[in-house]
């Protein structure tokens, strides 16, 4: 059984999170070595497995036997030195190799041109901002493919504003927490373009479950496209002004920010272009009219737990403000 | 010392029915005998095991399909909090430490514990702790109105404990309740280091020891040793909540990182607490149905306190995503490593004590050998946990959940099932039922594997641990079912074991001194045994005084 699964996993191409599917030298790096431990491991199985066998049938009572007792071993020196030194050598190479992982992939330096971002974990959704392109975005992670020709690594700084999180990617890099008065670092270098999913992976409350994570991966025309238009302001024109308003005149500002209005407000994910998204609520849902709607009219019925309130809005300001999201690009 | 009798049986009224069935529950409420106490002990762990287990399945039952509604998010993280808790706490110690408490005394030629009113002490107090642990159920709504049983995880993260984010009392319950059990825990733990150190009959030398107790005095000086720390920590958390202290409170630049080192240096050494009376009872029955004496007693003495001292040094391989240095996790990675060395030494001196021997596939021993299989596994996959990059990857995912449920139920629940199969007898004087033991044991094995080898393939497909709901696309439903179905038997198993424990007190075959033809000193007094134990205290001059009276011409103490 022990054996199989590893297998079944492995032959699993559908996983988007199987950790036997690398998509980044880091997450290669552990594959590789994470195949000779369940090498090792399993060899260690095989023998000790067979040699338990081989007792319970060799020296079974059966039927006919007398009613004499065996023999009376009480030990014997070479074969327990034996077998204590035998163990010695299997734990000196497995220290040995765990070294050389650890230090290759946790002391990786930080190559010039890496891009930096910073994620915050929060109750419970992600905050990405990235520090040399003035972008803040939420949940949905972009960075750019990195390949032998043009390597092009991010790096992530981890921090958190209120608990316990873990970033995990597992076809990326293994976990790492975030945690409150302290930075954390990983870092990633996917070698595909594409969508890569992964979520909190440090019980952080109440919505843990729910604290997912989307990293997109884009190619280099493509990621420079995105920038751009994150960091263009958005196009909200006259035609949702009054969704507008709705946002600025309700507690909404004092959580969310969009840049050109006066919400500049830090609890809650940056709105500026949220319809960029193509999912709220951490993942939870997808991003449509209807999703939206039903989110800002009551986050706690998509998401019970959420700390977002419900503003308890009538219809008609609840479509103002939906279309002004809506309008959001 | 249970002859204590209320006052009104002086005054004639002890003829009386319901006057006797009171003393009966007077006697037991009173006792200061440690096989009495040794039941308590036991009799408290089994039906918080049922606890645990009923609060397990409704989570099982939540994961089966994905998306599921079966319980609300919160619930289902009181019952992650409140199933790893008693677990831990109600239902693992308290059972080791009954066993301890029964058989320490009798294996050591000893008429009680050596101190019998600070047992009886350590009894209440878990027993009380363990009650104020359940009552946050009505009472930890708190002045807040927020909040039911404690929902913040078995080992319970800061700052998720603070005020700001655990509002209510559901933490308060959690933390007195440890800390009050830990005070219970620590006194039982004195007492058995002392009774041992102070209470063996003549010739019972240190080398001549059952292993058994051997083990148990091993454990508990460990549980001396790190139950000061979680307590300590237990006060720090508590005058964070109430005090203005700034221990763990990120908010005011505590450290969220020092909590997990306290908890840690507790929680790990407490996994070999918890399954080195484990190794005991396999150590003690594994001989008696191989009919060999246990290979390599000297090795398996030293490989006992030696996983002892290393495992106080291996707590932070639960941190190795917390952003150690690389030197750090190295380190921890080859401590870890190293415990596998004298546990490896241990697997291999069972298997040479089963070599030549003459193997009874009785129920205590099925237990037992299910027991090697099943702790070979989860020894190796703690090796691959150990190997911290394998476990950048496993940690925190139902891979980790898998390993320890393998060590703790296909290890520990199985050697305690055998223990209670083997000394049942003992305790109560009849046999509990073979055929119904092997139903048991049977249901629970399949039971067993269908759950939690399953329970690593989602693990590695990238499934974190204490999520209430998944998402459908991710592929890891129909292992989840599977995870669900085994359930099914583990609980029939249960019913059958309880049912096996009601008909064999009633009506089991009556047990005699000495059912299983066994080589230590509590087979030689009477099934139940005396209050006193031993009329005459006894001398021994091996570590098998059965043995050397059952073979007078080829007695052991000629070989050792």
């Amino acid at each position: 059984m022990l054996l199989a699964a590893p297998l079944v996993a492995v032959g699993d191409p559908g996983s988007g999170t199987s950790i036997f599917r690398p998509a980044s030298s880091n997450a290669l790096a552990v594959h590789r070595y994470s195949l000779f431990v369940l090498g090792i491991t399993g060899a260690i199985f095989a023998v000790v497995f067979t040699m338990l066998v081989v007792a319970l049938v060799r020296f079974r009572r059966r039927p006919g036997d007398d009613a004499a007792e065996p023999p009376q071993v009480y030990g014997s020196e070479q074969v327990e030195v034996a077998w204590t030194v035998i163990p010695v050598l299997i734990v000196i190479v497995l220290a040995l190799t765990t070294a050389r992982t650890v230090f290759e992939v946790q002391d990786r330096a930080k190559p010039a041109g890496a891009l930096e971002i910073t994620a915050v974990g929060r109750q419970w959704w992600w905050e990405f901002r990235y520090p040399q392109l003035g972008i803040v975005t939420a949940n949905e992670l972009h960075i750019p493919v990195s390949d032998a020709a043009h390597p092009a690594p991010t790096f992530l700084k981890l921090q958190s504003a209120d608990v316990a999180h873990s970033f995990w990617v597992p076809r990326l890099a293994g976990k790492t927490d975030l945690i409150p008065n302290r930075v954390n670092e990983t870092w990633v270098d996917p070698h595909e373009p594409g969508l890569y999913v992964g979520q909190c992976a440090e019980y952080c409350g109440t919505q843990h479950a729910k604290m997912l994570l989307r990293v997109y991966v884009h190619t280099r025309v493509d990621f420079d496209r995105w920038v751009e238009d994150q960091r263009a302001s958005s196009a909200a024109g006259e035609a949702v002004a009054a969704g507008r308003r709705v946002f600025e005149t309700t507690a909404c500002l004092n959580c969310h920010t969009v840049r050109g209005t006066v919400g500049n407000g830090l609890y809650g994910p940056d709105l500026t272009h949220l319809m960029s998204r193509e999912t709220i609520a951490a993942g939870s849902v997808p991003n449509t009219p209807d999703q939206l709607r039903a989110w800002v009219r009551d986050p706690n019925r998509l998401k019970p737990g959420a700390l977002m309130p419900a503003m308890q809005l009538d219809d008609h300001k609840l479509d103002a403000l939906v279309s002004y999201l809506l309008a959001l690009r | 010392m249970s002859s204590e009798s209320l006052p009104l049986a002086a005054a004639g009224a002890g003829t009386d029915r319901r006057l006797r069935w009171l003393e009966t529950l007077h006697g037991w409420v009173t006792t200061v005998d440690h096989k009495r106490l040794g039941i308590l002990y036991v009799v408290y762990g089994i039906v918080f095991l049922a606890v645990g287990g009923v609060e397990a399945t409704i989570m099982r039952i939540q994961l089966a399909v994905p998306n599921n509604h079966f319980v609300t998010p919160q619930v289902f993280n009181r019952m992650m909090t409140m199933h790893g808790t008693t677990m831990v706490f109600l239902v693992g110690v308290p059972i080791l430490f009954g066993f301890a408490n029964y058989l320490v005394p009798l294996m050591i030629g000893a008429r009680d514990m050596a101190f019998p009113r600070l047992n009886a002490f350590g009894f209440w107090a878990t027993a009380f702790g363990g009650l104020l642990l359940y009552f946050s159920f009505l009472g930890g709504e708190g002045l807040y109105g927020a909040g039911s049983a404690p929902d913040v995880g078995w080992f319970a993260y800061a700052p998720l404990t603070a005020r700001a984010f655990s509002r209510g009392h559901s933490t308060d319950y959690w933390t007195l309740a440890i800390f009050v059990m830990g005070l219970g825990t620590i006194g039982t733990a004195l007492n058995i280091v002392t009774t041992t150190v102070c209470l063996r009959c003549p010739g019972m030398k240190l080398t001549r020891m059952p292993l058994l107790v051997w083990m148990m005095v091993t454990m508990s000086a460990m549980t001396l040793v790190v139950m000061t720390p979680l307590s300590a920590a237990q006060i720090m958390l508590s005058i964070d909540r109430y005090l203005g202290g700034h221990f763990f409170d990120t908010q005011a630049g505590g450290s969220a990182v020092l909590w997990q080192h306290f908890f840690w240096i507790f929680g790990h050494p407490e996994v070999y607490v918890l399954i080195i009376p484990g190794f005991a009872f396999v150590s003690e029955i594994l001989p008696v149905f191989s009919r060999k004496a246990i290979f390599g007693y000297p090795a398996m003495v030293a490989a006992t306190v030696g996983i002892g001292f290393l495992s106080m040094g291996v707590w932070a391989h639960h941190m190795f995503t917390v952003g150690m240095s690389s030197h750090a996790n190295t380190f921890f990675a080859l401590t870890t490593m190293a415990v596998g060395i004298p546990t490896g030494i241990k697997i291999f001196n069972w298997l040479g004590t089963l070599w030549g021997g003459k193997i009874r596939f009785a129920v205590p021993m099925l237990f037992c050998l299910g027991f090697l299989f099943q702790f070979l596994i989860a020894g190796l996959t703690g090796i691959m946990l150990a190997s911290v990059p394998f476990d950048w990857q496993l940690s925190d995912s139902y891979f980790v959940v898998a390993h320890f449920h393998y060590v703790l139920i296909g290890g520990l629940v199985m050697t305690i099932f055998g223990a209670i199969y083997y000394w049942f007898p003992k305790a109560t004087g009849r046999m509990l039922s073979e055929r119904l033991g092997r139903w048991h044991f049977w249901l629970f094995v399949i039971g067993f594997h269908l759950t939690f080898d399953t329970m690593h393939i989602p693990g590695m497909l990238g499934m974190p641990r204490r999520i209430y709901t998944y998402e459908a696309d991710r592929g890891w439903g129909v292992f989840n079912l599977i995870c669900t179905l085994g359930v099914v038997f583990q609980g029939v198993a249960i019913l059958i074991f309880l049912w096996n424990v009601a008909r064999s007190l009633a009506k089991g075959k009556i047990a005699g001194n000495d059912p299983w033809d066994a080589w230590t000193l509590e087979w030689v007094v009477t099934s139940p045994p005396p209050a006193y134990n031993f009329a005459k205290l006894p001398v021994v001059r091996s570590r098998r005084p059965l043995w050397d009276f059952k073979h007078p011409d080829d007695p052991d103490w000629k070989y050792e």
